[in-house]
């Protein structure tokens, strides 16, 4: 792989242990995946941030490298964690669990990582141009950044991201090059998409037939942002698709597919992937925002609110400055006094909702529908918001 | 026997060999260094200061976060060797500075022998 004579003086030690242990993470990582240089990144997203998700060997980790006096020298961001980190008190997060994940928290905060906790930092102050390189984590993030922006990020992990902050370079394969960006499957919608949650449907079932691969979609005539969202969040859950196009709608669509194989999804794949994945009649806790919800979305939801008084938990998932956006127009308020919570820095898949007594969860995402029966032992409701809101009223 | 370096360094020790993946988050515990996968041929068996030999790892990418764990608690193994280095392990074993060589063929090696890893070269003692 070639080095520039800065990046051999850092894998030399010359800037210092933690570079060096960095670099050497990145070049060994560039070996295996045949790159055969680094590039600069414009931002990092990293990983691995909730306390239920990493635990005690993750959090060592963390502080160890942050008391070595890590630093990240490119704008950094991090995924969510495993609790609000203002209101968990409030909302019934364990004391000890608290702890730790603050813990974490500081760790990151001594690396100069922003506290963004949030899966879309996308919708946080972290939006990236098309053609950037970026080195980000967070599957659902990595899926938007490529396809719904054009920027190019391969799916990083925890470490290697981290690595590459740190570092300010990753090593240039994978989705970084032209080549690996072109389809490899088609896709024909031909069942009606008509809630966020169909999206997450199509998704869930096009992630198993992708795979690693890159579908193209044809037959979706038009797709919101935050419909675009739950999409790849679904694939990248069931799958490990990490860039995906739309005919007509995303940035990179303008591709020859004339030769690939081609599935069909019709109203029967999508009943059966509905079918598939609700375990649970009636949730004893609502959540949207899987990924964190958009402004759009809690607007939609206070809306639907209106006037009316859940009587089970519900939850909208955000990031910190969204929520601040929503309490700036009434919608927190409105969502409370529904008897609802806008959560901030967390969502259902990351927080120990299993340890709060949750035991099934309705959800309208795709990928939590998937992650919720493994990573939180919930039985699951998967439909769409009015759904859900009934549910929650009932 | 020539491999692939994937963190180089020198290391000596007994062979501790496992012909099934290993995934360290909940499969090593990182306090101690024992294996704790239930039925897990190793199961049982502690890593410190072995030359760890397996096909390759598996599980969760937490893992690599134990590989660091276990060398800062001073229950590491003195080496990997494995046929085939994954992601979750290359950066476990680069985070942590453990001697790391694949593309050996690990049914060659069998659990007792003296196993000595030089940066490419593995060399079974006998």
């Amino acid at each position: 792989m070639f080095l520039t004579e800065e990046q051999k003086g850092m894998l030399d030690g010359k800037k210092g242990e933690v570079v060096q242990r960095c670099m050497r993470l990145l070049v060994r990582l560039g070996e295996i995946y045949g790159a055969e240089e680094m590039m600069p990144v414009k931002s990092v997203q990293v990983a691995g941030v909730s306390y239920k998700t990493v635990g005690d060997a993750g959090l060592e980790f963390l502080q160890d490298f942050a008391d070595k006096g890590a630093k990240v020298i490119v704008p950094t961001f991090l995924n969510p964690a495993g609790m609000d980190l203002v209101d968990w008190k409030e909302l019934g997060f364990p004391e000890e669990f608290a702890k730790k994940q603050n813990q974490v928290m500081e760790a990151f905060r001594k690396m100069d990582i922003s506290i963004s906790a949030t899966c879309t930092p996308y919708l946080a102050g972290n939006r990236p141009n098309k053609g950037e390189h970026l080195a980000w984590s967070e599957s659902s993030a990595v899926s938007f950044a490529n396809s719904v922006i054009g920027a190019r990020t391969n799916r990083e992990g925890g470490p290697s991201g981290l690595a590459a902050a740190i570092c300010g370079f990753t090593p240039k394969y994978g989705l970084h090059l032209d080549e690996n960006r072109r389809p490899n499957l088609v896709i024909d919608v031909l069942a009606k998409l008509e809630s966020n949650s169909d999206f997450g449907a199509l998704g869930v079932w096009a992630g198993k037939k992708a795979g690693k691969k890159v579908p193209y979609f044809t037959g979706i005539k038009s797709a919101t942002e935050d419909q675009l969202k739950i999409l790849g969040a679904s694939m990248a859950a069931s799958g490990a698709v990490a860039l995906y196009h739309v005919q007509a709608i995303t940035p990179e669509a303008d591709q020859d597919i004339s030769e690939l194989e081609k599935f069909e999804f019709t109203e029967k794949e999508k009943q059966e992937t509905y079918d598939s994945l609700n375990t649970a009649e009636h949730p004893q806790l609502i959540v949207f925002g899987c990924p964190h919800a958009s402004i759009n979305e809690i607007r939609e939801i206070a809306n639907k609110l209106k006037g009316k008084h859940a009587k089970k938990q519900l939850w909208v998932c955000t990031s910190r400055l969204v929520k601040e956006k929503a309490e700036a127009e009434g919608l927190v308020k409105a969502i409370k006094e529904a008897g609802g919570h806008v959560v901030a820095d967390t969502c259902m898949v990351v927080a120990p909702i299993e340890q709060m007594g949750f035991a099934s969860t309705g959800v309208n995402s795709g990928k939590a529908a998937t992650y919720l029966p493994g990573f939180c032992k919930q039985k699951v409701m998967f439909r769409d918001i009015d759904r859900l809101i009934e549910e929650a009223l009932s | 026997m020539k491999g692939r370096i994937i963190n180089p360094g020198k290391a000596e020790g007994e062979a501790l060999v496992s012909s099934e993946p290993i995934g360290f988050l909940g499969g090593i515990d990182p306090k101690t260094g024992e294996v704790i996968e239930k039925g897990h041929p190793l199961e049982g068996k502690n890593v410190k200061e072995k030359v760890l030999v397996f096909p390759t790892g598996k599980g969760s990418t937490v893992g690599s976060y134990v590989i660091y764990g276990l060398k800062k608690n001073g229950v590491a193994p003195a080496a990997i060797v494995n046929l085939e280095t994954e992601t979750i392990v290359a950066t476990g074993v680069i985070l942590a500075d453990i001697p790391c060589v694949d593309g050996i063929e690990t049914g060659k090696i069998k659990t007792g022998d003296r196993v000595k890893v030089d940066g490419e070269n593995v060399e079974v003692l006998g």
